[in-house]
């Protein structure tokens, strides 16, 4: 591995800017925050990933000091923030709405922040002159916000958040009001920014493509609690659970009994069928209930049975769902289960191989999926 | 849509004519030259000359403006702070008894809240005139101007005050920065709905008034009760033809700006 | 900082609106006196605890017993409720059309439409009622017509009679019957009601089965805004009814400045504020239902 990829989450020695300490937060009976622990290094883009209601802005506004944890502590390098108000951290946020101030010119909302500061008049034209170019604002600087698109106003709301170089900045569902075109656009120039300027980015958001797209590591909640930490590829290929398999991605799932066999792992979970092989799971006895993930597009389809495939299983096509580059094939096996295989459309769909009813072979190697315990 | 019916174009014309017609009547008439002011005898502006020579008139005039000016900025400004904490303050020992203060006056009979001032006037030995109608004012007026400024509140984007908040600004400072200049609007038909209701009133100013404050209301109550007089028919014209241009002007105002924010919102879709 | 911003509205109502009202309680209970103030007793502070006593043992019903012996005032509060109650009805008939022709109006017209219902509201209520004085008199503009087409040969008397106040009151108080029920029907989807033709309904009884019943928040608050300040209306029996119309405002009203009786006074506006509190809740209770059904 070459030793300049940015991964300070693997070294012991790195100190972490943000540390979460059992932290958790109640309002009322409601437990949005239930006795969390994290830590968030320097420089990353660390996005919580989790449905509504998972407790993910709850999080964001503990940082931001709109929330006070009920227990536990936050420390933002080394200092617990708790008594510190919002307006004397330095973090800064970009909300949700974008909350630009309707009264003021772009120029006046990215300033705006830089004026409490009491910065000299010469160093505030000079920082937001630096802001609106790096947004690509310049144009703009005398409009109010209802004079621009929202994809403008987006990116004013991250110049205006920036202005102060904070050492932290929270990103709250920063591209929910984007269309899905301009919000992938957007996506690689918040990347581009974060990079350019350094500065920590925590996301918020229930999009899991955005997600995957934009950050370093992902924590993906559920219940006020982190299910998973990791980078976007360890979320994707080795869930630690059903829920992060289920929510990132389409995945197929199965239940069985492990029977361990050596250095590979057996789960029968159907008569008649033939066990599922796979990496072996730390820990498993035999005859315990495991859980299978396989994504559809490590899935092949066949007319003829496969000759030396690890697992495979015959069915008959239920459903195809044609998405223009890739078809997903739903296969039904004897037993009931459904399956989902992905295929490209390398051909065009007249002399597409298999259709409804057909009789058809699915198969993966022993690594393509993974056994998971819960 | 349904071209309007008979029926419904036959109500509104007989509607805005049974609205309209008196004042419109009383307007004409004020141009009478006749002391009899239900015969017609000719065109004449002689009545507003008797009016504006009128010395006592115009005393009650000046008395009622500085009333309604100080009454109206006073209850703007408890208004607006019973607004703040009816919207935001939560949960406080005597909320209900607050809301409900803030609701009563509305309701009240004009003649209780005028004798009840008043009693609390008398038994404070209180001397009665100008400053004594301003407080009863302030006091039924200010409950307007926090329906109409909570309303508003209601409706105002939280997140707006947060990022203030988060940029660096104290509460006051969010709230004088961002969060009033947001409001103002509401807050200035606050204003001006307490400048009118004070205009307005007879009888709570009757009240309070001692024998030193005469105010414009009661000045024309003490003439019209006598029978219908040439000169309060021309200060009616004047006073209807006052609000009717502060109010037709108002409006066209704010229509222009919400056309033009409408026009430069679609433009700058269109630009994206 | 919070704590001073709920305190000063706080204070300032307490002391301007709830203790007035604890002084005219306490002076309803008093006697009438020749003095200055016109009651007794009168509470010094100097005679100390036994001087309190002595102060709390003078107060009695007195008065409250007089309202129910003169048929004055219990026949004023009745005449009141009457004249209140006839006016909102009427009201209502005037001002549904209008509300419902608003509704029905094309887009652009409504907005024009609105402001010529509030413009009204922001001109003078004395003037308002002022104008029907030279309407309705005997030599007035409404007989010099009606003798004009010769639809009557002697001028009527209308003004100082009850049907001029009823009018005074409808002309006054219908901005606020009108806009409760436009924005009622303004909400109303034009749907519905095709719906209810299209499954059979003429044209009436959509109007009856569907836009009345989902009209009624609006009826109901804008009745409630009509018959609640109408009952101790003050100006407009003054200066449009006569001598024979009783309304309860103007009964206090000179009960305090023409006889000085204060205590009566007191106790007059005690037992009206009484009879208020009623339609006052029912008001509340669907502003609220109203609310929780908005959200």
């Amino acid at each position: 591995m070459a030793l300049d990829v940015f991964a300070p989450w693997n070294d012991p020695d790195a100190k972490p800017l943000i540390q979460f300490k059992n932290v958790s937060k109640r309002f009322g009976d409601f437990t949005a925050i239930d006795d969390l622990t994290v830590d968030i290094f320097e420089r990353e883009f660390f996005a919580l990933l989790g449905p509504s209601g998972c407790g993910k802005t709850t999080m964001m506004r503990m940082l931001a000091g709109f929330e006070t944890p009920t227990e536990g502590n936050i420390l933002l390098a080394g200092q617990d923030i708790a008594p510190v108000p919002p307006n004397k951290r330095a973090v800064n946020m970009m909300f949700q709405s974008y909350a630009l101030f309707p009264h003021l010119s772009i120029w006046d909302n990215i300033a705006f922040g830089l004026k409490r500061d009491k910065m000299p008049k010469d160093q505030i034209a000079a920082r937001v002159e630096e802001m609106l170019r790096l947004t690509r604002m310049e144009k703009f600087a005398s409009r109010k916000p209802h004079q621009v698109s929202g994809g403008q106003r987006q990116r004013v709301a991250l110049a205006r958040s920036l202005a102060k170089a904070p050492k932290l900045l929270l990103l709250d569902e920063p591209l929910g009001a984007l269309d899905k075109k301009l919000r992938q656009d957007t996506q690689f120039e918040l990347m581009d920014i974060q990079e350019k300027t350094g500065t920590t980015f925590v996301i918020v958001t229930h999009d899991q493509e955005e997600a995957m797209t934009v950050a370093s590591r992902v924590a993906v909640m559920d219940h006020g609690q982190i299910v998973q930490v990791a980078t976007p590829d360890v979320i994707y290929e080795a869930p630690n659970s059903t829920y992060v398999a289920d929510f990132i991605g389409e995945v197929n799932l199965m239940k069985g009994k492990a029977d361990p066999q050596g250095d590979s792992l057996q789960m029968h979970w159907a008569e008649g069928q033939p066990a599922v092989v796979g990496s072996p799971l730390a820990g498993a006895s035999k005859g315990q209930d495991v859980h299978y993930a396989i994504r559809p597009e490590k899935v092949s389809i066949s007319a003829e049975k496969p000759v030396d495939a690890a697992n495979a299983v015959q069915g008959k096509v239920l459903d195809i769902a044609y998405l223009g580059n890739i078809s997903t094939y739903h296969v039904e096996l004897a037993g009931g289960q459904i399956i989902k295989a992905q295929a490209a459309n390398n051909r065009r769909i007249s002399r597409r191989a298999f259709t409804w009813e057909d009789q058809v072979w699915l198969s993966w190697t022993a690594t393509a999926g993974v056994f998971l315990e819960r | 849509m349904r071209r309007m019916s008979w029926f419904n174009i036959t109500s509104l014309t007989l509607g805005f004519a049974f609205l309209y017609l008196p004042m419109l009547i009383l307007i004409i008439f004020s141009f009478n030259e006749s002391k009899l002011v239900t015969v017609w005898a000719g065109f004449s502006t002689k009545w507003y000359g008797e009016l504006l020579s009128n010395g006592a008139f115009l005393d009650a005039a000046w008395v009622t403006l500085k009333v309604a000016f100080l009454s109206s900025t006073m209850a703007t400004v408890l208004g607006t702070m019973a607004a703040i904490v009816m919207v935001r303050s939560g949960r406080f020992a005597g909320r209900t008894l607050f809301s409900g203060m803030i609701y009563a006056p509305m309701v009240m009979p004009e003649v209780i809240t005028g004798l009840s001032l008043l009693l609390l006037f008398i038994s404070l030995n209180v001397d009665r005139g100008v400053m004594t109608i301003v407080l009863a004012h302030t006091t039924f007026s200010m409950c307007y101007v926090s329906v109409v400024v909570s309303s508003r509140l209601v409706s105002f984007d939280q997140s707006l005050e947060e990022a203030a908040l988060d940029l660096g600004c104290s509460p006051f400072q969010a709230f004088r920065l961002v969060t009033l200049p947001i409001i103002a609007p509401a807050v200035i038909s606050g204003w001006l709905l307490a400048f009118t209701l004070s205009l307005d009133d007879l009888v709570i100013a009757s009240f309070t008034a001692g024998p030193s404050a005469t105010t414009l209301p009661m000045k024309i109550w003490s003439s019209v009760r006598l029978g219908v007089s040439p000169e309060i028919n021309a200060l009616s014209t004047l006073m209807i033809l006052i609000v009717t241009v502060g109010v037709v002007g108002a409006s066209l105002i704010n229509k222009r700006n919400v056309v033009r924010q409408r026009r430069e919102e679609a433009a700058a879709a269109k630009l994206a | 900082m919070r704590r001073l911003l709920i305190a000063i509205p706080f204070v300032w109502l307490l002391a301007l609106f709830i203790v007035p009202f604890l002084i005219v309680f306490k002076i309803s209970l008093s006697d009438l006196a020749v003095a200055i103030p016109p009651y007794t007793p009168t509470l010094d502070p100097a005679d100390g605890w036994a001087g309190f006593k002595h102060f709390l043992s003078q107060l009695d019903w007195e008065n409250y017993v007089w309202l129910t012996e003169d048929a004055l005032y219990w026949k004023a509060y009745l005449s009141s409720l009457k004249i209140a109650v006839i006016s909102t009805l009427l009201t209502l008939l005037v001002g549904y059309p209008i509300a419902y022709g608003m509704a029905r109006a094309p887009e652009e017209w409504r907005a024009m439409l609105f402001m010529l219902v509030i413009l009204p509201f922001w001109t003078s209520f004395l003037i308002r009622v002022y104008s029907w004085m030279g309407i309705l008199s005997q030599e007035g503009y409404l007989n010099q017509f009606l003798l004009w087409i010769g639809a009557i040969n002697e001028p009527l008397v209308i003004l100082n009679t009850n049907i001029a106040v009823y009018i005074g009151i409808v002309y006054t108080y219908l901005p606020f019957m009108i806009l409760p029920i436009y924005a009622a029907l303004e909400k109303l989807d034009i749907s519905l009601l095709e719906a209810a033709e299209d499954l059979g309904c003429s044209r009436f009884s959509a109007f009856w089965l569907v836009t009345v019943p989902l009209s009624k928040q609006g009826i109901v608050a804008g009745s409630f805004l009509v018959f609640i300040p109408t009952i101790g209306e003050f100006v407009i029996p003054s200066l449009l009814g006569g001598s024979r119309t009783l309304m309860i405002g103007k009964v206090l009203w000179e009960e305090f400045f023409s006889n000085r009786d204060w205590p009566v006074a007191s106790a007059v506006a005690v037992v009206l504020l009484l009879i208020l509190i009623i339609p006052i809740v029912l008001f509340q209770r669907n502003e609220q239902k109203q609310r929780e059904a908005g959200k």
